[in-house]
């Protein structure tokens, strides 16, 4: 029989989520890697007509639409009690879909539900001999997994933000039909209720702005060695940053955090001081022009993006950065 | 309010990782092992709240031998009791086989509320909560940074993480699994009086026949992923490393950032 290939997008508020257009991308080439038809995608919410048009421009065999005022806003339980009946009844061989807060939410609930199998945040696979391999990041981005499935049925794969190009994604030489997704509308509820949303730790420092971006990590070890870092920024006219670990530890307030929780921000120059570098904070600043790392293990993650690296003691190697930035700028 | 949180003890990713011969994981001779980040924030959380309801947390984890020692850490800064899912046969699960685990050992007990970590520092797939609050059968958030418990404990107000620094606020009915984002508290240090008592505190052992479950259900039997191989992951291009004492690797950066990327 064919292999089938799904993917299901992530939109709010009408708006189709970068990640989507990349998860599209990542079906699309595994699509072609089975042997299999072009992928099916399939959409949630209320409303999204236009959406679901937008999305039919790509090369996929149908785009499936659940439209119901249960969906409008996301809750676990709508998005599982549409989606399970559906995967069960078609049983593609993968569903793909974008590795985001919100699919992680619901996602491992629904390869539960269905029985299917889970492989969260992958970064790409290869062919072996033994069918796919999948790469996925263990130990904080420090070590790479490849991964086998085995047994039958579905797999539910997240991909990881970055890893496929949404300008990749091939357009359709004509539009995909757009149908209901098969499942029964009536019968979805939400399983929590959406009180709001708000804007984490109050008001906010916009380094999106900054040029250049010191943004310190675990490695600096306390809000009292703080100083150094303060010296090295002022030096360089630039705004201080960090990664996730210094704020929960309230080192630093919460509007300076970079990454995925935090703040994406691509300034011309981004020197990291004392991170490791996890995926939650790579994805907030790879974009930078230019990339230090300062850290004291070489293994750190941080260096696979990074122009220039310095393995060191951040304690002893800025400081004296400072004072060459001093002395250069005369 | 009875609370279970569930724990994982993992590698301290700050130690040096060295891979197996087998090349399919870490070598675990000499690497030391830490309660896992987020489950340490499950913990407190859990603590704090049994201590404004009056209520006990019981201390879950499914694991070796070693996982004792993270046990008693938690029984030392004020957990009940423990519960270690002690048999070969849980090993090496996927997040569906380790969730159904731990539900069946959950499930023996009536509690209100399970605390889980929001991912695992190791194999880190995020989804073991959620398929145990689907095996429960019970509503779950995941990357939770706040839990207010309403009046009369029937539903609780909680606090979601969001991309971009926002936070979705919502409310779901108890029992529930809330999967804890580090960060949500200050996790609390053990007292030498709690290391002492810990020592008393039961740790009881189960298997998977105490839990009506078969060898294939669980562990690597009962996933649908095998590791074939860890390695250090694929770099890009590659920083340039700047070699040197700290002195003449500032000075060696200063100008090639001048000269080469042309930011200074």
């Amino acid at each position: 029989m064919a292999k089938k290939v799904w993917v299901v997008l992530q939109q709010r508020d009408g708006q189709v989520a970068r990640m989507s257009w990349e998860a599209i991308a990542a079906a699309q080439k595994l699509a072609a890697e089975l042997g299999a038809g072009k992928p099916e995608a399939v959409l949630l919410g209320e409303g999204l007509g236009a959406v679901a048009a937008e999305v039919a421009r790509r090369e996929l065999a149908a785009v499936h639409l659940a439209d119901a005022p249960a969906l409008r806003t996301y809750t676990p339980g709508g998005y599982v009690a549409a989606l399970a009946p559906a995967i069960r009844a078609a049983a593609p061989d993968f569903v793909v879909f974008p590795h985001s807060y919100q699919s992680v939410d619901y996602v491992p609930r629904l390869a539960q539900a269905v029985g299917a199998g889970l492989l969260p945040e992958v970064t790409g696979f290869v062919s072996s001999g033994d069918g796919l391999l999948w790469k996925r990041p263990i130990l904080g981005g420090k070590m790479q997994a490849e991964v086998r499935v085995k047994g039958e049925g579905t797999v539910l794969v997240s991909v990881q933000a970055g890893a496929f190009q949404a300008d990749g994604v091939k357009m359709g030489a004509s539009p995909a039909p757009i149908s209901p997704l098969a499942t029964d509308l009536a019968a979805v509820h939400p399983d929590r209720e959406v009180l709001g949303v708000e804007q984490a730790g109050g008001e906010k420092i916009d380094l999106t702005k900054a040029d250049i971006i010191v943004a310190v990590g675990r490695g600096v070890g306390g809000a009292d060695k703080m100083g150094i870092i303060e010296e090295l920024a002022k030096a360089l006219g630039a705004e201080i940053g960090a990664s996730r670990p210094v704020i929960d530890n309230g080192w630093l307030p919460r509007d300076r955090q970079i990454g995925s929780s935090g703040q994406t921000v691509a300034p011309k120059l981004y020197l990291a001081a004392g991170i490791s570098g996890a995926i939650q904070h790579l994805v907030g600043m790879k974009g930078a022009t230019t990339i230090v790392a300062i850290n004291k293990d070489p293994g750190a993650p941080i260096f696979t993006v990074a122009d220039y690296g310095i393995v060191g003691d951040l304690h002893e190697v800025v400081p004296a950065l400072t004072a060459a930035i001093r002395e250069a700028k005369g | 309010m009875r609370i279970a949180v569930c724990i994982k003890q993992v590698p301290d990713t700050e130690a040096r990782l060295r891979v197996r011969r087998d090349g399919t994981w870490l070598d675990e001779e000499d690497l030391p092992f830490v309660i896992n980040e987020s489950d340490e924030y499950a913990l407190e959380e859990g603590l704090s709240l049994a201590e404004k309801t009056g209520g006990e947390v019981v201390v879950v984890s499914l694991g070796p031998e070693r996982v004792r020692e993270a046990l008693r850490k938690a029984l030392a800064v004020g957990a009940a009791r423990a519960v270690h899912l002690k048999d070969p046969a849980f090993l090496g699960g996927d997040a569906l086989a380790t969730g159904r685990a731990l539900a069946a050992a959950l499930r023996r007990e009536s509690f209100d509320l399970v605390l889980t970590g929001s991912q695992s520092d190791d194999v880190g797939y995020a989804g073991t909560g959620s398929v145990l609050a689907g095996e429960l059968g019970w509503p779950h958030v995941w990357l939770v940074m706040g839990v207010e418990l309403d009046a009369g404990g029937k539903s609780a107000k909680v606090t979601r993480e969001m991309e971009s620094g926002m936070n979705e606020i919502v409310r779901v009915s108890l029992p529930a699994v809330l999967e804890i984002q580090a960060g949500i508290n200050h996790p609390r240090y053990a007292s030498l009086k709690g290391i002492m008592a810990a020592k008393k505190k039961e740790i009881a052992e189960i298997g998977p026949g105490d839990l009506g479950l078969s060898p294939e259900q669980i562990g690597a039997a009962g996933s649908r992923l095998e590791i074939v191989s860890v390695a250090l992951p694929d770099s890009g291009a590659g920083a340039q490393m700047l070699e040197g004492d700290s002195k003449q690797q500032a000075a060696a950066l200063v100008q090639k950032l001048r000269n080469e990327a042309r930011v200074l």
